[in-house]
């Protein structure tokens, strides 16, 4: 059966729909300009298991259980569950570290670079150049031979781990409900203040989630992947889905009064031009060499894949890190050691390119 | 006979990278691109008709696929 999802206007409706439910995500209180944030939400994870405690963004936010899920399902009913893994898991790892570590530099992924700019935040523009400059960086790699090797098939029980994790997150959720004023509820943190606490329902968080991986799922969307074909073969098919969310983002932010232009005072964001753009660099750089974006990953791993799955727990190992080690910025500025960070990511990630260089 | 591309275990973007590094080597004749994943079937066919050549045929093989191109 032809996948319709996957035509220009596939993944051109798909765009437009996210352009559509983030900023509504925002209207129904998540924090501004933050409707969807792979990295952030998954930073909010960490920090709702207590991997770090940085008292306001701690949060299991349901919106990165049902991007897994969703994709998860829409795979098994489409055939594309196919369970997998073996291509460089440890250079993943650290890559899904980077790229969380790169991406809490500029606060936020290349789904929130976009919807940053749709709300009218200019400081966006470096971080979505830097993005473009890392993923060049990573074409380069490409053209010089650069692959984590081949994956392997797995059994069904190894493919189920990523879809059976969120689920169990969720579980928890239900067991330890958020309990209003109150930073714990058994063994989960839920942040009182701060963007942690900024959310939509978790009901509402949770559907839209699972819309969102699912659709993105059959579309293949992927931000990363926009920029990487656009430079790499001059392909625009993933790069007008990336355009569709942001002209529809914009729209919807000018129609629900959520688009405010200008640098200074914007939500959750800092003015610092030039670590704007290195973090995004890094983040850029380790999104090319693991094949993904953060959403691409969460929805590759509800289809099995174990890599990616990798790459979605070094996230949540490096946002630990970042936070636990000062390294994430905040409105006020970059954090204390997020220069080091970002420079130690950059060469971690220039490690892995230039060791994995070889023909196929 | 076909030139053989095989992408099988190999994610984005190698099998559309060695697709079109194939179809510049040759300026005509016929690929056959193995690939063992729907997306990278997508992407290739994809890039392969937009590069000017043109599916032949396309079959399925266990848990691969492999398509054809010809100009």
């Amino acid at each position: 059966m032809k996948n319709v999802f996957a035509s220009r206007w596939g993944i051109i409706v798909v765009g437009a729909v996210i352009g559509v439910l983030a900023p509504l995500l925002q209207k129904l209180g998540n924090p501004g300009n933050m409707g969807i944030c792979v990295a952030c939400f998954e930073r909010d994870v960490a920090g709702g298991l207590g991997l770090h405690r940085a008292e306001v963004v701690q949060y299991l936010r349901p919106e990165i259980m049902g991007f897994v899920l969703g994709a998860f399902v829409s795979a098994l009913l489409a055939g594309d569950f196919k369970p997998r893994s073996g291509s460089g898991p440890i250079a993943r790892f650290v890559l899904g570290m980077c790229a969380m570590i790169g991406a809490l530099v500029f606060l936020g992924c290349p789904w929130r670079a976009i919807l940053r700019l749709a709300g009218g935040d200019g400081n966006a523009l470096f971080g979505l150049l830097g993005l473009a400059a890392g993923v060049g960086i990573g074409t380069l790699f490409f053209r010089g031979g650069y692959n984590l090797g081949r994956t392997h098939t797995q059994s069904w029980g190894v493919g189920l781990f990523m879809p059976i994790l969120p689920a169990g997150l969720l579980l928890l959720m239900c067991i330890f409900p958020q309990i209003p004023g109150e930073p714990q509820s058994g063994v989960l943190f839920y942040s009182v203040k701060g963007p942690g606490s900024q959310h939509a329902a978790l009901a509402v968080s949770l559907i839209v989630g699972l819309a969102v991986g699912a659709l993105a799922q059959r579309s293949r969307f992927c931000t990363m992947g926009a920029l990487r074909d656009l430079i790499l073969f001059n392909h625009w098919h993933l790069f007008s889905g990336f355009l569709a969310l942001l002209v529809v983002a914009w729209i919807t932010n000018l129609i629900l009064g959520q688009f405010n232009p200008g640098f200074v005072g914007q939500p959750v964001a800092h003015t610092q031009s030039f670590w704007n753009f290195s973090g995004m660099l890094v983040a850029g750089l380790a999104f090319a060499l693991a094949g993904g974006c953060p959403g691409r990953q969460l929805f590759m791993s509800g289809e099995g894949d174990g890599d990616a799955g990798i790459f979605v727990v070094g996230m949540i190992t490096g946002a630990a890190f970042a936070h636990n080690f000062s390294l994430a910025s905040s409105p006020a500025g970059i954090g204390p050691h997020g220069m080091a960070a970002v420079i130690v990511c950059f060469i971690a990630c220039l490690y892995i390119g230039f060791t994995n260089l070889r023909k196929a | 006979m076909a030139e053989i591309v095989d992408t099988r275990g190999l994610s984005c973007p190698q099998p559309v990278l060695m697709t079109l590094t194939k179809i510049k080597e040759m300026s005509s004749g016929e690929i056959e691109v193995i690939v063992d994943n729907q997306v990278s079937r997508e992407n290739v066919n994809r890039a392969a008709t937009n590069a000017g050549w043109e599916l032949t045929e396309e079959r399925e093989e266990s848990e691969d696929f492999r398509l054809v191109f010809k100009r």
